[in-house]
């Protein structure tokens, strides 16, 4: 009889064809990994619900005035939390300036040739070091050790700046400074990492040109690599704002829970999340309904950054993508 | 084209030829040095923290973790407020518990819709959405997670140490996700090619190419979210609260090392608040230790 391609029994070759059970198997697979996929766009959206439904009541109770009001009287049971929006914005907006010039400088550091190779393998293992700190340790640590630092340097700029409404008040203890400060360490691991992937998607060309220009080392950073990674830059300081804006223990040990809108540095106030941390344990039934409110508005500036960012850094790789 | 000057004409009217050199005073290499020196400044200036945290969690956590009574200090009930001496033990067990619970339930579902997402073909619209979910909740605040758990289990079964384990599964899964499809990327396609080629389903790609040649990369991404999981707190004052002693079932309130620590930071007592940083040292200890596994495991690249 004569052999035709086909012609071999199923199980006995080196290589056959999948046996029919092999693709039933493929399928149910391929059907699970559909039911997988959908399984974490229905986390997302049952975490919105939960937290939303436990809001509700008082939402009903507060409408949008919980969102502009500026008192949280657990007497009266009247809250509102515009300071803590402030304080959450205001605290992540300085981390970001003093996190973001730190992060990125460290990202240049690590990616131009400053030091090498092996020197910034080494340093690069100390940032990430500082992003495995947990956020409790930044807090006894902003406690015991920055704020006694820091206060001396507040009280010299307090006494010969209080006219700049950023110095304006005395360092009592914990305040927006220390709170700032803590999270600017703490968001530069992140800040530094993403800025590292957008300067090494750099297409080497790129480089090669600026250098073989004749220019210094600053000018190709300055008027070429800056710029190119841009977009790049911009998604690490979004996604770096997002972490600083959800950070909880250490701000909640460090910014002293201050019902206040100040523009002061020096001043205490206090953040969604840290107000979270700090009331949820001992709060009552209406309390806790207003803290989940809180939690909402929280979960939606969070979101927004963060899809912000990523959606900026996704375009970024698109781009470079095309370069390359 | 005339008016174009050859260089022998040039060099006739007194021309010296064009200078390539970088000048060592011109403006624009002293800017170039100053800005190095910037550089320089700043990026030491990142590192003090670091150097600083680790110094003063040796000098005030360490005394009493390098002494004759370390093992009481490991292992005691935590002080009321005027007692002396005491330990972090409940804190300690509770941590591992928990993390455990976590890691439990957050790895294998983590690795197994990362492998998920591979399945489908990547340009789809669902693969596309789940991974950027994935993402989002990467940056999702930790607190957030503690107050869902709350909302789903507390409330009707009380704090417990399987909601603190709920909570820190909340915030590992997304980073084992993200890490597992990073690690599956970077399977060499010419791997996966063969064995397309030999007639495998994609099943199998998947199960006997692809997931084995990845696992010490999904090992490295999964240590790290278990390092991380340790090391949250946020999300366990909503969900395990705190307890003194001991846990004696899973549906009891828990002690966790970071809460001890946010707990007796705020304390007006010399003895709580050395032991805070007792329980701080045993963390960050607790937490290098499943970096370093993490980065052993991972050195292997392709």
């Amino acid at each position: 009889m004569k052999k035709t391609l086909f012609d071999h029994k199923i199980g006995k070759g080196i290589t056959r064809p999948p046996a029919n059970l092999e693709l039933y198997g493929d399928a149910g697979f391929r059907a699970f990994s559909i039911v997988c996929a959908w399984s974490i766009i229905f986390l997302i959206l049952f975490i919105l619900w939960m937290i939303g439904e436990q809001a509700l009541p008082a939402m009903e109770r507060y409408g949008l005035h919980f969102l502009t009001g500026t008192t949280w009287d657990v007497n009266k049971e009247n809250f509102s939390v515009l300071p803590e929006i402030w304080g959450t914005i205001y605290s992540s907006m300085l981390a970001l300036l003093g996190g973001g010039v730190l992060g990125i400088t460290v990202a240049i550091f690590l990616t131009e040739n400053f030091i090498h190779d092996r020197l910034a393998y080494l340093f690069r293992l100390m940032i990430e070091l500082l992003a495995a700190i947990p956020s409790v340790v930044y807090g006894l640590w902003g406690i015991y050790v920055l704020i006694p630092l820091l206060r001396p340097v507040a009280h010299t700029l307090h006494e010969y700046f209080s006219w700049i409404p950023f110095f304006e008040t005395e360092l009592s203890g914990p305040g927006m400074a220390p709170a700032a400060l803590v999270l600017a360490i703490m968001i530069l691991p992140t800040v530094a990492a993403i800025s590292v992937d957008a300067f090494r998607q750099i297409p080497a060309k790129v480089k090669e040109a600026t250098y073989g220009m004749g220019t210094t080392r600053a000018e190709a950073i300055f008027k070429v690599l800056i710029p190119t990674a841009s977009s790049g830059l911009l998604a690490a300081l979004v996604l770096g704002f997002g972490r600083a804006l959800g950070e909880t223990m250490a701000l909640a040990m460090l910014i002293g829970n201050s019902n206040q809108i100040s523009l002061s540095w020096f001043s205490p106030a206090n953040t969604l999340a840290s107000l979270m941390a700090s009331s949820f344990p001992e709060a009552g039934k209406v309390e806790a309904q207003a803290l989940m409110y809180a939690a909402l508005v929280l979960l939606l500036i969070t979101f927004l950054v963060n899809l912000g960012g990523l959606f900026i850094q996704q375009a970024t790789m698109r781009k470079f993508e095309g370069i390359k | 084209m005339k008016d174009l000057k050859t260089p022998k004409q040039l060099k006739k009217e007194g021309w010296k030829g064009l200078n390539l050199q970088k000048e060592p005073f011109e403006t624009r290499s002293l800017t170039n040095s100053a800005f190095t020196a910037c550089a320089w400044a700043l990026a030491l200036l990142a590192a003090i923290p670091l150097f600083s945290i680790v110094a003063m969690l040796l000098k005030n956590g360490g005394s009493r973790l390098i002494s004759a009574e370390f093992l009481s200090v490991l292992s005691d009930l935590p002080p009321a407020g005027f007692e002396a001496g005491g330990g972090i033990g409940p804190a300690i067990v509770g941590t591992l518990v928990m993390v455990g619970i976590a890691s439990a339930i957050a790895i294998p579902l983590g690795i197994l819709t990362a492998v998920s997402i591979k399945m489908l073909d990547s340009g789809s619209i669902l693969a596309r959405a789940a991974h950027f979910i994935a993402k989002v909740l990467t940056g999702f605040p930790s607190i957030l997670a503690g107050v869902f758990v709350y909302a789903i289990l507390v409330v009707h079964f009380g704090y417990s140490a399987v909601a603190g384990g709920v909570g820190l599964a909340v915030l590992m899964l997304p980073t084992v996700i993200i890490a597992t499809e990073e690690a599956l990327g970077q399977v060499p396609k010419r791997m996966t090619d063969a064995a397309f080629g030999m007639g495998c389903t994609r099943t199998q790609v998947m199960w006997k190419i692809t997931l084995p040649t990845a696992l010490p990369s999904i090992m490295t991404g999964v240590m790290l979210a278990v390092a991380g999981a340790a090391g949250e707190s946020a999300p366990l004052l909503f969900t395990a609260l705190f307890s003194n002693y001991y846990l004696s079932s899973l549906s009891e309130p828990t002690a966790s090392l970071s809460v001890l620590i946010f707990n007796f930071s705020g304390m007006p007592f010399e003895n709580q608040i050395e032991l805070a940083w007792t329980a701080s040292l045993v963390l960050v200890i607790i937490v290098l230790i499943l970096n370093i596994i993490a980065r052993a495991i991972g050195r292997k690249k392709f």
